[in-house]
């Protein structure tokens, strides 16, 4: 009877066949979305990790030295403040002499002169021996094995980042030399090995790659984030509080509100050189300290803990509220003992999220001057931590990458190892909070 | 019934910002008494059982006028606390609401705050008779330290229940307490509230006529703000003397 109305649900209709097509393709589009940044996410961190490890390990040269008391103690009375006069200077003849006798006592050839052999080491190997000669005089007049850094040149050859073709131009390592490390690193006397001073030590001079570490740094980034997270958090929490369940709803709160999340998307250098205005120029607090970085990126960080401060108070329901006000808890009780429990996980995930964001910070202390070779010694208190000039670990960063020698290109990528694994621990801790704390109800 | 007045109400006004929610509304209300308020929704009676404990307070835009008497003091006086008149006035919500803690914990919580327990077995105490009173003790005794949030709807409202009667209130308001519960828990609830009358004065907000008409000794019908009729439960129920009441009983309004 209504043959003409009968519709087979068989079959599909040409309305049905292009909304199948449109949702295909849709979701095809997000394979391809997400396909594209595993891509990109595998690319770099196949890239940091082959071009970082390699901070990771440092090429070192065991070599016994003789410490010749004509040298080092004319006196023969082991009076410190007389082998204090000896500069390293007076140090270097006795590399020299070390090489002589390792090529004399061993079958290496080369006809090198003993001060360009000497030339492998790291200029800081003077530093080392005296270090360790005013540590302990009596050293004096024995034969010491020493494991010195050798030259950035030849950590990169060894690294195969110096080739004999490309140091063609290269006034600070030869051919000959090469050959000569070829000897040494069959001898075993020149051998990789892991470089627990990249992690602990302190940045270094220009001339020597080698030497440069990423420790200080982070006591520096240790040290912002301490005070962050001192003053962001009992500010933060204050104010979205008060804001949220306290204040009267009107203008001025609208006022309040709104450049919170106005100042959540200030640039960060805009804070950098308001801390420059004020923290230093104004308040002379001294330049470059971590105090002052501090400070800094707590103004950065506060409107991100209280956007998600608030954000995580206004998810409790109200029904919480009215329960304890129902039983006669005061405002303030009902926020302490009920809403600020339940709103918890989030506040803390907010914090360390905000924490990981600051860590990464660099342009704001670009303009107060944690950027550069500044300390060459950790900080021994937490008065110095706090005063003295450091750096932080992506302003480290930033100034390896900038410098000329490409072994310090390795650093940097070294760097941002340890600056992926604090932020990826961070992140990875602010997960398990939130897991660990949320409560259900 | 030759029963005092608990709480007077003297030509109470609500205003919601512009919103003139309950228009001179005049009550007496009797202690160990429940006194139903009915009407349709929108009629303003739940606004005002929360004067009652001034939870309107919490309302920015919520402004009253008029007096509310509970035992001849006016509750809006600036001598007044307020916690410490919602710890006179208790409170059971239309949705039951727990604390995220302990069934102990959500008994012991107001008597804590008020300090009414002077050590732990004090505390115990409170809470079994609370939980006694709240007619779920036999359910719960043996998980005082499961979570409340754990417990069925209607056990939840009862330990609401129980929660609020903890703190020794005089006058116990619920706020259509059984709306969110099937028949049976609703049914425990109403027996329940049929107890409370023995100690409290009991006011409770109802969309079910059939549960007014169960529990309640007076019936306030509310329509658009007004107080309409307020009377003995029977005779409202019977014989109504407005005609917006009648037409609301019988279903033809509302």
């Amino acid at each position: 009877m209504t043959d003409t109305a009968h519709i087979s649900l068989l079959k599909q209709d040409a309305r049905t066949v292009k909304r199948n097509r449109a949702e295909a393709r849709f979701k095809a589009y997000g394979l391809i979305a997400i396909g594209l940044g595993v891509v990109m996410l595998v690319i770099l961190l196949t890239t940091i990790i082959s071009r970082g490890t390699g901070a990771f390990q440092q090429t070192f040269l065991t070599l016994e030295v003789t410490l010749d008391e004509a040298r080092l103690d004319k006196t023969g009375n082991r009076d410190p403040a007389e082998i204090r006069k000896v500069s390293t200077f007076g140090y270097k003849p006795l590399l020299n002499d070390a090489f002589e006798t390792l090529v004399a006592t061993t079958a290496l050839q080369s006809d090198m002169a003993p001060k360009d052999m000497s030339a492998l080491l790291s200029k800081g190997a003077e530093a080392q021996m005296r270090d360790a000669v005013l540590a302990d005089p009596s050293l004096i007049g024995q034969t010491v094995e020493f494991n010195f850094l050798a030259s950035g040149r030849v950590d990169g050859y060894l690294k195969d980042r110096v080739s004999r073709e490309s140091i063609a131009n290269d006034k600070n390592i030869s051919v000959e030399q090469l050959d000569l490390v070829d000897q040494l690193v069959d001898a075993g006397v020149i051998e990789k090995r892991l470089n627990a001073s990249f992690i602990t030590g302190a940045d270094s001079s220009d001339a020597r790659p080698e030497a440069a570490g990423f420790g200080v740094s982070m006591v520096g980034s240790l040290t912002m984030m301490l005070v962050v997270l001192a003053l962001a958090l009992p500010i933060g929490v204050a104010a979205s509080i008060y804001l949220e369940e306290f204040a009267p709803k009107n203008w001025i709160t609208d006022i309040i509100e709104v450049n919170i999340s106005n100042l959540a998307a200030v640039p960060s250098i805009v804070f950098g050189i308001l801390g420059l205005a004020v923290f230093i120029n104004y308040m002379h607090l001294p330049n470059s300290a971590p105090l002052v970085g501090g400070l800094v990126l707590t103004l950065m960080t506060l409107p991100t803990i209280i956007i998600s401060t608030r954000a995580s108070l206004k998810s409790v329901p109200p029904s919480i509220r009215d329960a304890a006000l129902g039983v006669g808890a005061s405002k303030m009780q009902s926020v302490f003992h009920h809403v600020l429990p339940l709103a918890a996980p989030g506040i803390l995930t907010g914090t360390i999220i905000g924490l990981a964001q600051a860590l990464g910070e660099t342009a704001p202390l670009l303009l107060i001057g944690m950027v550069g070779f500044i300390a060459s010694n950790g900080p021994e208190t937490i008065n110095e931590a706090l005063l003295s000039p450091n750096s932080a670990m992506p302003a480290q960063i930033y100034e390896w990458a900038k410098r000329s020698d490409p072994a310090f290109y390795e650093r940097a990528w070294g760097g941002i190892i340890i600056l992926l694994v604090f932020l990826i621990s961070m992140n990875f801790l602010a997960v398990m909070l939130r897991r660990r704390f949320e409560r259900r109800w | 019934m030759a029963n005092t007045s608990k709480i007077s109400a003297r030509n109470v006004q609500v205003y919601y910002g512009d919103n003139h929610a309950i228009k001179d509304v005049n009550v007496e209300i009797e202690d160990k008494t429940v006194t139903a308020f009915i009407g349709p929704s929108g009629c303003g009676k739940s606004t005002f059982l929360r004067c009652i404990n001034r939870m309107n307070d919490t309302i920015d835009i919520a402004r009253m006028e008029g007096q509310i008497l509970i035992d001849d003091e006016d509750i809006n006086d600036p001598k007044v606390d307020p916690v410490q008149l919602r710890a006179k006035v208790g409170m059971v919500f239309q949705k039951p609401n727990p604390f995220p803690k302990s069934i102990y914990d959500n008994v012991a919580y107001g008597p804590r705050i008020h300090g009414m327990a002077r050590n732990k077995s004090e505390l115990d105490e409170i809470v079994e008779r609370a939980l006694r009173r709240g007619a779920i003790w036999d359910e719960v005794k043996d998980r005082l330290a499961a979570p409340g949030t754990g417990l069925s709807g209607g056990q939840q409202q009862r330990l609401c229940i129980a929660r609020a009667i903890a703190t020794e209130p005089e006058v116990l308001l619920m706020d259509e307490p059984c709306s969110a519960l099937d028949p049976i828990a609703t049914a425990q609830v109403e027996e329940l509230i049929d107890e409370l009358r023995q100690s409290y004065s009991v006011v409770i907000v109802t969309h079910s006529m059939q549960q007014a008409a169960r529990v309640s000794q007076r019936t306030a019908f509310f329509h658009l703000g007004h107080l309409v009729e307020f009377g003995d439960t029977d005779k409202i129920f019977t014989t109504p003397e407005d005609p917006r009441t009648e037409s609301y009983i019988t279903g033809r309004i509302g």
